[in-house]
């Protein structure tokens, strides 16, 4: 026992001399040392395990090219089980103990609003690739000193909302004289901005609402809920989900109910959506990032295409998004000069022009209610709507790049 | 038409209710367990039968059969590996037996919710229909497959009743339900029995969680729901009393249902958790319960 310890302290003390002797070459050190980035998601969720496993791969791109200035990106990933609290904690353990220069975090709103302060406490930079909440961005606003680090880096409910209504009119009111709609909502802190906005802006797109649903994201039985649509007989179901999705497809399907279900469904946005639903999804048509097959830029097939190759499924919307916000983590550091620094890497992002997987990604300045969110247009980060057909998903929106057709199954009614 | 709605939607959800609640109260009767690991058995059930159906494309048929194994399997598990040797150990005190089982049986839950989402991750899943298409009931749209969950449902509850009631090992297990040592003193080994009363529960409970998964769909997060509602279901109806269980499967049901429709999707569990809230002040033992 005593020469262990014996054996301990002679280590300890030629760690000591060594790291004397090292002084000198510290900094060198540093300098290939890896940048840490902090990714928090959820494993045993479609959206959460997505945007680990593309930020994983941004970073494997990126130290393929020879890194950032020489030094390599290191992914830490942390699971935060759809919890607020342990989204936090993940975020203290990343700076405090891991040392990350920035974080990339949750697709869930809530999660993201309790992280925020934390990034503001801290100094640390946050980008979410996958929540939607307008009060992101609002922070970021209403208390610009305090809370600049953090970014948004996926469109706010406001533009999906917005984005919703551009493509339902060119599909769905145009073509097949569809004009009324009931929109159907989970109740959670994305769809609140969300259905404001399909309020605001389906009447301008050509369709009347007839009702306004919001239900508990645990509801299993969808019965009533399509029966108090159907009484309604509107055109089409407008729809704001993502914590649900299998269930009231597979519900939608198994009874037939004959309007089709169009809007934001994110967990139809990934190719494992086919299966959990067993081709319950025929017809439903849901606005995402991208879509597998459609050049929205050059990076994102081969991106999709590598993702696909090492995971085994397509990336959900926010995998494109969160392998993009590591490369725009990554630029804004060479841009900083190799600085990590927080304050220069906010102003370095502030100054970001990326052309990623989702377009071409810009944020909105201080002076924009939307100050940090990425910039909504169809030359910057547009909405492609995609359309579930026979197990694929098909293109269908915007019209300029999509050639899919739509189609619906036999028992959806559409006007036309 | 609503009322039509309302009796039709509330059939399938509360026969199923029925159905997975019947088998923790025959347990809770024989044995005296109260298995908190009850929607993590359901859930084990219908995640590897959709898997055997669709991952290994063995088909509807085969994955149900296989997922009511699986339920059937866990439930074993649940008895050889935590119930039965706690109720055997001598470091645990008679009287805390029970307390054990119902720690030990949440944790188990806990234990296979976490694995399940490790394996299957927490999206949920669903079942192909056995049978596919819709009918028109009294002018309501219902899928087919409810029509055959409910008959399916009944079938298996009238084959347990006439189990429990025409056949020895049933009456023997009835028995052990009133008076155990009475039952012991006739020459039945109550180990048997409660083996025949597990049997029972893991295919009951395998059964209603591939309906389940064909009819709603489950995901390893239902686990701790579906464990809650089996418990509210049979302490409001009773613990230990099958009959009861079934009437409270259906006051609940349709509870749930009137709920959705006629207030708003969003309060469905709500007043069935007030009803059981005065259920325990004003008439403890439950509607039918016998204690």
């Amino acid at each position: 026992m005593h020469s262990m310890i014996g054996a301990a302290r002679s280590w300890l003390a030629t760690g000591a001399v060594l790291a004397i002797a090292c002084v000198p070459f510290g900094a060198l050190a540093q300098s290939s040392e890896p940048i840490k980035i902090g990714v928090i998601g959820e494993e045993s969720s479609v959206a959460g395990a997505s945007l680990t496993k593309a930020a994983a791969l941004a970073a494997d791109d990126i130290n393929a090219k020879g890194g950032i200035n020489g030094r390599k990106v290191e992914v830490i990933t942390y699971d935060d089980h759809s919890s607020a609290a342990d989204a936090v904690r993940a975020f203290q353990r990343a700076v405090s103990q891991d040392k990350v220069v920035a974080v990339i975090g949750s697709y869930i709103s809530e999660v993201v609003l309790a992280i925020e302060p934390w990034s503001a406490r801290l100094h640390v930079p946050l980008i979410t690739p996958g929540a939607a909440s307008n009060l992101i961005s609002k922070a970021v606003h209403d208390d610009y000193d305090h809370y600049k680090y953090t970014f948004h880096g996926w469109l706010t409910s406001a533009f999906i909302a917005q984005a919703i209504c551009d493509y339902t009119h060119e599909l769905l009111v145009e073509p097949l004289h569809m004009k009324t709609a009931v929109v159907m909502s989970e109740d959670a802190a994305w769809t609140t901005p969300l259905d404001e906005r399909y309020l605001e802006c389906l009447p301008k797109a050509g369709l009347k609402v007839l009702d306004h649903i919001r239900f508990n994201p645990d509801t299993a039985d969808f019965t009533p809920i399509f029966h108090q649509i159907e009484d309604k007989h509107p055109d089409v179901i407008m729809t704001g989900i993502s914590h649900v999705g299998v269930q009231p497809t597979v519900q939608w399907h198994d009874q037939e109910v004959p309007m089709p279900m169009v809007g934001q469904s994110s967990q139809a946005t990934t190719s494992t959506f086919w299966k959990d639903t067993n081709g319950a999804a025929e017809g439903v048509i849901t606005g995402t990032a991208a879509a597998p097959d459609v050049a929205l830029t050059p990076v994102t097939i081969p991106f999709a295409e590598a993702y696909v190759k090492k995971y085994g499924v397509t990336p959900a919307y926010d995998g494109y998004s969160a392998y993009d916000m590591v490369f725009v983590i990554a630029e804004a550091i060479e841009r900083a000069g190799g600085s990590t620094d927080p304050d220069k890497l906010v102003t370095a992002l502030e100054a970001t022009d990326h052309v990623g997987a989702i377009g071409r990604v810009q944020f909105y300045g201080r002076d924009n209610l939307f100050t940090h969110a990425l910039k909504y247009g169809p030359d910057l980060v547009p909405t492609i709507a995609i359309q579930w057909q026979s197990g694929k998903q098909v293109c269908v929106y915007p019209t300029s790049i999509c050639k899919g057709k739509l189609g619906f199954p036999s028992f959806v009614k559409t006007p036309s | 038409m609503r009322a039509v709605q309302i009796l039709v939607d509330g059939s399938a959800i509360s026969s199923l209710y029925g159905l997975a609640a019947v088998g923790f109260t025959l347990i809770f009767g024989v044995s005296g367990v109260l298995n908190l690991a009850h929607g993590g058995i359901m859930v084990v059930a219908a995640l590897i039968g959709w898997a055997a159906a669709g991952e290994l494309g063995l088909g509807t048929y085969v994955g149900t059969l296989i997922g009511v194994l699986a339920g059937l399997t866990t439930a074993y598990a649940t008895y050889f590996i935590l119930v039965r040797p706690i109720q055997r150990s001598r470091a645990i005190r008679p009287e805390e037996t029970e307390i054990f089982v119902l720690t030990g049986t949440l944790l188990w839950g806990i234990m296979i919710q976490v694995g399940m989402a490790y394996l299957f991750s927490d999206n949920p899943v669903t079942i192909r229909p056995l049978i596919p298409g819709v009918v028109n009931i009294l002018g309501v749209r219902t899928p087919t497959n409810e029509v055959m969950i409910v008959v399916v449902a009944w079938a298996i509850i009238g084959l347990l009743w006439l189990l429990v009631n025409r056949t020895r090992t049933g009456k023997a297990l009835l028995g052990a339900s009133m008076n155990p040592r009475g039952v012991t003193l006739l020459g039945y080994e109550l180990n048997q029995l409660y083996l025949v009363a597990w049997t029972i529960y893991g295919i009951l409970a395998g059964i209603a969680g591939v309906l389940l998964a064909s009819f709603l769909g489950v995901s390893t997060a239902n686990t701790g729901q579906l464990t809650a509602s089996a418990f509210s279901i049979v302490v409001l109806g009773g613990l230990g009393s099958v009959s009861g269980s079934l009437i409270a499967a259906y006051v609940v049901g349709y509870l749930e249902t009137m709920t959705a429709y006629l207030i708003a999707p969003t309060l469905r569990p709500i007043p069935s958790l007030i009803l059981l809230v005065l259920v325990v002040y004003v008439r403890p033992q439950g509607l039918l319960g016998r204690r």
